[in-house]
């Protein structure tokens, strides 16, 4: 059986997390799962790249991160959106829909 | 504001690289933990949960270091433990680190504090804007042997008439004014300018107007306008001053504006502006009475404006008419010319010779600074030797070795540099404080960013040239050599010596050049401090200004009586031998004009020598001490008799008439339609234009003048009070003269109060100032210098203590060993020696301008120097050779 390619597409790891935490407010590994059961499975997101994306992401002042305990009593690190990390979702969405749908096209034209 | 997050977000992280690694480590912790929950509620076991969710993480140690290597600060982060551990090896020894840190702040404080001066004398421009458009307007001229010819209104008048080159120009002249209608009257100096002066310099007042040329013009009503100073201490800095009028030589002013606080006008201190008021009508074409400026158009040069100039000359005798007793021709025959020049230049005049001999001083000191901590730096390297062999051995490269040495060197070059800023603030603070320089534009040297970028220019580069020297020794090691040297059989080798050696020759030299230029300074000093002034006991002379205007005192007879009362007011006050009356002090110059013996005769349309003109009254030359040299002073009743009579000084006697006692009854004046004088006396030369200088001829015309062809007297009604007395300086005595004053005139202001020593000392003050400066240069450099040999000979006897006790045990006499390295001490500092006496040969030629009387090349200077300097030499070497023979044999076997 051929593996499946999980890797999530370069350049698309960003706006995944800023996506999935414009529905709420989430930990680490929380992401990680979101984005795993949005996708079905197919992407698989990985640990360190996610950790760093969210390093890089507060400091760019796009996420807030904040310590908190969560309901099962475990130590968390919780990100939420910004003002300035909504912007960017948006007009990373806006810019990834003309993209794909470039590509789509492209990959239906025939002859 | 993103930016901003990363920069503060990084600068934490490296503050606190401990706390940040920790908030990582536990992110990832929480981040296993939530997947180990998860995995144990789908049915897994803890310890299996755990082991899965470790798997899937792919190593918490791996993600930690991934997460960590995000952003800028880890670009930064090796070189910044490089400098840490640099500044904790520089903690680790204090006594190295301090010495080095002060060697190098005394270099680079005493580099940096001259630059400053260099850049706010120098190099800055002038404060107004486009200054390098203002020239100064000087004439020269050789027909009648005047090198250096102010403006007359007539050609002031024609420049702004006729000229193509300037966009405006002005006239100026400083004086004083007696401000009256106040509780004690005031004796304020001024400039009188003409209208467009500001506008020249392009400067607007900070309140009110600036002159207009109906200002200028003698029928419209007087205006002044105030200093900033002035306005504050007079009005409190109310605006309502404007408009306002006061009484200034009895008329009143109308106040029209105040200047900006910074205004500054090539150091002259003055408290009022007042237009000229020049009646073109009366302007004769022979007037050569102030200082003129202008304005160049954009883009013209110096030539061209000259040129300009020497068009427009010839036609200033078509426009105003000859003066009385002049002839037609003498004003071509004059051969005026132009020699105008930048105002900077003016300003700055020859301070540029003093200031880069000093900037050249100090930078070697700086040299020598530097060659001391290198050598210091060496001798720590040689410690660390075998560590470094043993690290390259080891692997280390030698670019790494090389980055930390010079990471260390350049931050003893950066510490040095700090202090040596501060340094130089204190140095430049004590400076203005004294102002023992008389620099120009001593307001405008300040610590600014200039200055503070030479100092961490110079701390670079210092702390580069300083740490290349270990570096090209030590980064690349002879790894056998290192490692077996350092152990405990051999001597030192003569490779590590070298260099060393080499520095303390080169210190030796340079502080052989300073200590001689010093050396030269002090005997151009001495030289000068014997030269005859023209006057004796100067400190016990105390001068003050008193003018009688014309509103008060109207006939010329009467002005002498009253000045007269009060000498002899003065003259009552005890403690006082006596006083008199002169226009212009000694080293304070006077009027420059041409004198007409009858014998031998001028001949018809020549115009004789220029003299200068100076105004007393009889006892003058006694209380400043000018001997007669032949016949007698000036009598009261010479000064109210009309018989016109002059003393002269003893070089004019001599060149008119071959013998002092020869002028005794000859006649001189000073214009073709003047009365003629009878030489009275001759008075001993003076050196007027400053020490240093030759003496002018002199004429002494009486302060009262009465013309025998007309009735009409004239007199000098500035003049200065020259009173002797042991009391000089004292407010008591300042007091009683007040009183004395008073007591004839009370609305006479007393003005400009000093000591004539103070104006003989200021004319040594570029003397003094330089002697001063390179002898604490000189006195440094010696003292780094012999700290060096002393260095160089202690470390040596340390490092070949075996060697010495095996020669003691084997019975060699201590007093040889001693003279070994006393003999050691002396070769290197002959060495330096000779290189320094090639180098000062070569360099004080530069010196040239500021020296008086001695060679720069003086014989005498070069042997005691470096006589001097050989025995401060051999001392230092002296001192741990003595160490070296009393070395217990048995204790320097045993040590190592």
């Amino acid at each position: 059986m051929e593996e499946q390619n999980t890797d999530v597409i370069q350049g698309t790891l960003d706006m995944l997390i800023l996506k999935t935490l414009s529905l709420e407010p989430m930990h680490g590994f929380g992401i990680a799962r979101r984005i795993e059961q949005i996708s079905r499975g197919v992407f698989k997101v990985n640990p360190g790249s996610l950790l760093t994306a969210l390093q890089r992401l507060e400091r760019g002042g796009w996420l807030d991160a904040e310590w908190t305990t969560t309901e099962n009593s475990r130590r968390a690190k919780v990100y939420k959106l910004t003002r300035a990390g909504k912007k960017q979702l948006d007009s990373q969405t806006a810019d990834w829909s003309r993209r794909a749908s470039a590509i789509a096209r492209l990959l239906k034209a025939e002859g | 504001m993103p930016v901003w997050r990363q920069f503060v977000r990084g600068l934490r992280t490296l503050v606190n690289r401990d706390r940040a690694d920790r908030e990582i480590a536990d992110e990832v912790e929480s981040y296993l933990e939530h997947s180990t929950d998860e995995l144990v509620s789908s049915g897994l076991s803890p310890e299996v949960a755990r082991r899965v969710a470790r798997l899937e993480l792919g190593g918490a140690t791996v993600v930690r270091e991934q997460v960590r290597s995000y952003g800028w600060e880890n670009v930064i982060a090796a070189p910044l433990s490089d400098l840490r551990y640099a500044a904790r090896r520089l903690r680790a020894s204090p006594g190295f680190t301090a010495v080095s840190v002060l060697t190098l702040a005394s270099g680079i404080g005493a580099s940096t504090a001259i630059f400053s001066m260099v850049d706010g004398v120098l190099l800055k421009p002038l404060p107004y804007p486009h200054s390098e458009q203002l020239v100064e307007l000087r004439h020269t001229a050789p027909g009648i042997n005047i090198k250096e010819l102010n403006i007359a209104a007539s050609l002031y008048l024609t420049y702004g008439e006729e000229s193509r080159v300037f966009q405006d120009v002005a006239m100026w002249t400083p004086g004083s004014a007696s401000v009256t209608g106040l509780a004690v009257p005031e004796e304020l100096p001024r400039l009188s300018v003409t209208n467009l002066f500001l506008a020249t310099l392009g400067v607007q007042p900070a309140l009110g107007r600036q002159f207009t040329v109906s200002d200028d013009l003698p029928e419209s009503e007087r205006v002044v306008i105030l200093t900033d100073g002035y306005w504050k201490a007079r009005f409190g800095g109310n605006p309502g001053a404007i408009g306002r009028r006061m009484i200034l030589d009895g008329n009143a002013y109308e106040i029209v504006g105040v200047l900006p606080p910074a205004f500054q006008f090539m150091d002259h201190k003055f408290a009022l502006l007042t237009p000229f008021r020049l009646h073109r009508s009366e302007v004769r074409l022979i007037s050569f009475c102030c200082q003129g400026i202008g304005r160049l158009k954009p883009g013209v040069t110096l030539a061209q404006a000259n040129a300009d100039v020497a068009r427009m000359l010839p036609m200033a005798p078509g426009k105003f008419p000859i003066n009385p007793g002049f002839s037609a021709t003498m004003f071509a025959e004059a051969r005026i010319t132009p020699t105008l020049r930048l105002l900077r230049d003016q300003v700055v005049g020859d301070t540029g010779d003093t200031l880069w001999v000093l900037m050249g001083t100090v930078g070697i000191v700086l040299l020598i600074a530097c060659a001391n901590v290198a050598n210091l730096l060496l001798v720590r390297a040689g410690g660390r030797h075998q560590e470094l062999a043993v690290r390259a051995a080891l692997g280390a490269g030698s670019g790494r070795i090389a980055r930390e040495l010079l990471l260390e060197s350049g931050l003893l070059g950066l510490t040095g540099g700090a202090f040596g800023l501060a340094l130089a603030g204190v140095a430049l603070r004590l400076l203005a404080a004294s102002d023992i320089a008389h620099l120009p534009r001593i307001h405008e040297i300040s610590i600014d960013l200039t200055v503070v970028a030479f100092a961490l220019g110079i701390s670079l580069a210092a702390g580069l040239l300083f740490g290349l020297i270990p570096v090209l020794k030590y980064a690349r090691p002879q790894l056998s050599n290192a490692l077996r040297s350092g152990g405990r059989s051999l001597s030192q080798s003569r490779g590590r010596h070298r260099a060393r050696n080499l520095l303390v020759v080169v210190q030796v030299a340079m502080a052989l050049v300073l200590l001689i230029g010093s050396g030269l300074m002090l005997r151009t000093f001495q030289t000068l401090r014997h030269v005859d002034p023209g006057i004796s006991g100067a400190n016990e002379v105390e001068t003050l200004r008193i003018s009688i205007p014309e509103m008060q005192v109207k006939e010329p007879e009467r002005v002498l009586r009253m000045d007269q009362d009060m000498l002899r007011k003065i003259e009552g006050i005890p403690g006082v031998a006596g006083a008199g009356i002169i226009n212009w002090l000694p080293f304070e110059g006077g009027s420059n004009d041409p004198v007409y013996a009858q014998s031998p005769p001028t001949r018809e349309g020549v115009t004789p020598p220029i003299r200068r003109f100076k105004y007393i009254s009889p006892g003058y030359l006694s209380v400043v001490g000018t001997r007669l040299i032949a016949g007698r002073d000036l009598a009261w009743s010479d000064l109210y008799s009309d018989k016109p009579v002059a003393l002269v000084s003893e070089n004019m006697a001599r060149e008119l008439w071959h013998d002092p006692r020869a002028a005794i009854g000859k006649r001189i004046r000073a214009s073709l339609d003047d009365d003629w004088h009878e030489v009275v006396g001759v008075a001993a030369d003076l050196r007027d234009d400053g020490i240093d200088q030759k003496a002018p001829g002199i004429v002494y015309w009486p302060v009262l003048q009465k013309s025998a062809a007309d009735t009409e007297a004239s007199v000098v009604r500035s003049v200065v009070f020259v009173i002797r007395t042991r009391r000089t300086g004292s407010a008591a005595l300042l007091q009683q003269i007040q009183q004395a004053v008073a007591a004839i005139n009370p609305n006479l202001p007393v003005a400009d109060v000093k000591t004539l020593g103070s104006l003989y000392d200021r004319s040594l003050a570029r003397t003094s100032f330089t002697l001063v400066l390179l002898a604490i240069a000189g006195g440094m450099a010696l003292l780094v210098g012999v700290i060096g040999i002393y260095g160089v000979i202690s470390y040596t006897v340390s490092q070949r203590t075996r060697e010495i006790g095996i020669r003691l045990a084997l019975g060699s006499p201590p007093d040889e060993v001693t003279r070994g390295f006393v003999r050691y001490g002396l070769v290197l500092s002959s060495v330096g020696a000779i290189f320094g006496v090639a180098a000062a040969l070569a360099l004080t030629r530069l010196m040239k301008s500021v020296l008086y009387g001695v060679s720069p090349a003086d014989p005498m200077t070069y042997v005691a120097v470096s006589a001097g300097l050989i025995l401060a030499a051999t001392l230092a070497s002296y001192l741990p050779a003595r160490r070296a023979a009393r070395i217990d044999p048995m204790q320097a076997l045993r040590a190592e």
